[in-house]
């Protein structure tokens, strides 16, 4: 099977800095993908370069099988994006602004999609408003349908949540995975991890223009060797033998890590040697955000160390 | 629609909508530059003979606002949207550089004729202008509005800010359209500045366009001709290589 979107190799140069170094990636059809990063880490960069919206120094970027630069009209075909930035054409009304970008990809009688589109993104009551008179999460919408236009079988959003309410971020959502379950490939970046927890299965994170970590969520969640448990006990009591495994503690509340659950009866012996009464007990699931903050920490380590 | 039309469309719709600035601002300037000019110089001034100096002026004033206004139809809307960065949707579509070319290029020239031929259509009605040759009347005004049409992709796409287009419209095409023949013939110029005007291509937009009406012109209406395909094929190889390279626009 052809994959969705194919990165071999990716250099990007601006002058001296290297945006990009050497990204190789492979995305399947049907998947939802997130990539996830530091501010600068590349992120919109590579999405540029996927879209044809930048051009890569080397390398080579494929979209359904198609070249984005020697097959650019099929690569673009085959692709949606949603950009970061609110950009919008002040000229036009909703309904005119995706009537021209689905003439730009050459489609005739497409005005049945965009009421659908235009119905889901609950956009119906604005159609016919001018651009300009949008709120900004309305202009959202319009940028999310206006990647939809075409119906590419691939779509990716960059950070379509930023600075969007609850409401919208829920609704969008919703629309989003339906697209998925209807076979359409997603890929996103965000910088709110438990999005990328809830709805994707795979991960790539970029740091410094190199991909540091790629794996399913599942994986990367459970392969981190530290739980979490928080303690409230009677005041002021909690025994000597688990000083040591504190990592905060707060008004009789404590966060102690372990690295296995087996330890976890250590604790409880060691509370009942001490008499201690738990007034309340609970386990910390490891999350994305962990596992993200942790591996940018050992990337920067590494580093320094190595420098 | 296919691409092309849609963005030729998109384009001209969005002169239109905005029509009192874009079509009917440069109209009226220009009829009062027509009738201002006309008053005070009528009596003093005869360019070629048996015509009066309000007539002489006619082709020259609406092939100047033809010029100015398809330089600034591509150049502004590309300003616009780069400045604004809804070019992106342009560039997100399969559209080929030829494409974007030439519907930018087209829109100019449309806006240029639909002043250019306000401005004809009102001064006619004033003054009794020969006619004497509709086909080149036509082939100066479509090479000059294509040619200032692709200039001014050039001009919008290397502009980061407006100022800098205001810049080269006031400090280049301005200069370079008054001086080019508009309200005078080079015949009348001392040697030094006849010779510099031959080097001004939009000499030969006004020069070429004056022969339709009035069958006399400085140059042969052949060689003007001549030297505005080539520029327009200079200009247009080198908007195409700017559109193709990405310069500016696909980082």
């Amino acid at each position: 099977m052809t994959s969705a979107i194919e990165i071999r190799q990716v250099h990007k140069r601006f002058g001296p800095l290297y945006a990009l170094c050497g990204v190789d990636l492979e995305i399947n059809a049907g998947e939802f993908f997130a990539l996830l990063g530091p501010n600068g880490a590349g992120k919109t960069t590579l999405i540029n370069i996927i879209a044809g919206l930048a051009l890569a120094s080397s390398g080579s970027v494929r979209v359904m099988g198609h070249d984005v630069v020697t097959g650019y009209r099929e690569a673009r075909s085959m692709l949606g994006v949603v950009p970061q930035e609110l950009v919008f054409d002040p000229f036009f009304t909703v309904r005119e602004t995706l009537v021209f970008q689905s003439g730009y990809y050459g489609l005739k009688k497409n005005n049945s999609w965009i009421d659908e589109i235009i119905h889901h993104l609950d956009l119906a009551d604005k159609a016919d408003t001018n651009m300009r008179s949008l709120s900004g999460g309305m202009k959202r919408r319009v940028l999310v349908a206006q990647a939809l236009v075409h119906k590419p079988p691939v779509i990716v959003l960059d950070e379509p949540t930023a600075g969007v309410d609850v409401e919208l971020r829920q609704s969008l959502w919703r629309f989003i995975r339906q697209l998925n379950r209807n076979g359409h490939t997603v890929v996103l970046t965000t910088h709110y991890l438990e999005e990328a927890e809830a709805l994707c299965d795979r991960v790539a994170m970029l740091k410094k223009g190199s991909i540091c970590v790629l794996d399913s969520i599942r994986n990367l969640v459970s392969n981190i060797s530290e739980y979490r448990i928080r303690l409230r006990l009677s005041p002021g009591t909690l025994p000597a033998a688990l000083q040591p495994l504190t990592i905060s503690h707060d008004q009789g509340c404590y966060v102690l890590a372990i690295e296995e659950y087996s330890q976890l009866e250590n604790v409880m012996a060691a509370l009942r040697v001490a008499q201690t009464q738990i007034l309340e007990l609970q386990i910390l699931q490891p999350d994305l955000e962990e596992v993200f903050v942790k591996i940018m920490h050992d990337a920067e380590s590494l580093e320094s160390a190595s420098a | 629609m296919n691409g092309f039309l849609t963005l030729l469309y998109k384009e001209l719709l969005r002169f239109w909508k905005v029509g009192l600035q874009t079509v009917f601002a440069p109209m009226l300037s220009t009829l009062l530059y027509l009738l201002i000019f006309s008053h005070a110089l009528e009596e003093r001034m005869q360019a070629y003979p048996g015509i009066t100096y309000t007539v002489f002026l006619i082709p020259g004033l609406v092939i100047m606002a033809m010029l100015q206004n398809a330089f600034a139809n591509s150049s502004s809307s590309l300003i616009q949207s780069t400045v604004s960065g809804n070019h992106i949707f342009m560039l997100l579509s399969p559209l080929s550089c030829q494409e974007i070319f030439t519907a930018y290029v087209l829109a100019s020239v449309v806006r240029g004729l639909v002043v250019g031929l306000g401005i004809y259509g009102v001064a006619v009605g004033f003054y009794e202008l020969p006619l004497y040759s509709f086909a080149w009347v036509f082939v100066f005004a479509l090479m000059g509005t294509a040619l200032l049409g692709a200039i001014g992709i050039i001009a919008g796409i290397w502009a980061e800010k407006f100022e800098q287009l205001a810049a080269l419209q006031n400090f280049v095409i301005l200069p370079l359209t008054f001086l080019s023949g508009t309200f005078y013939t080079i015949s009348s110029l001392p040697p030094f500045w006849r010779g510099l005007s031959y080097l001004n291509p939009f000499f030969y937009m006004v020069d070429g366009f004056r022969y339709g009406f009035f069958r006399s012109s400085d140059v042969s209406p052949y060689l003007s001709l001549g030297i505005l395909m080539a520029c327009f094929l200079a200009v247009s190889w080198g908007t195409l290589r700017m559109l193709k390279t990405g310069y500016k626009i696909r980082k």
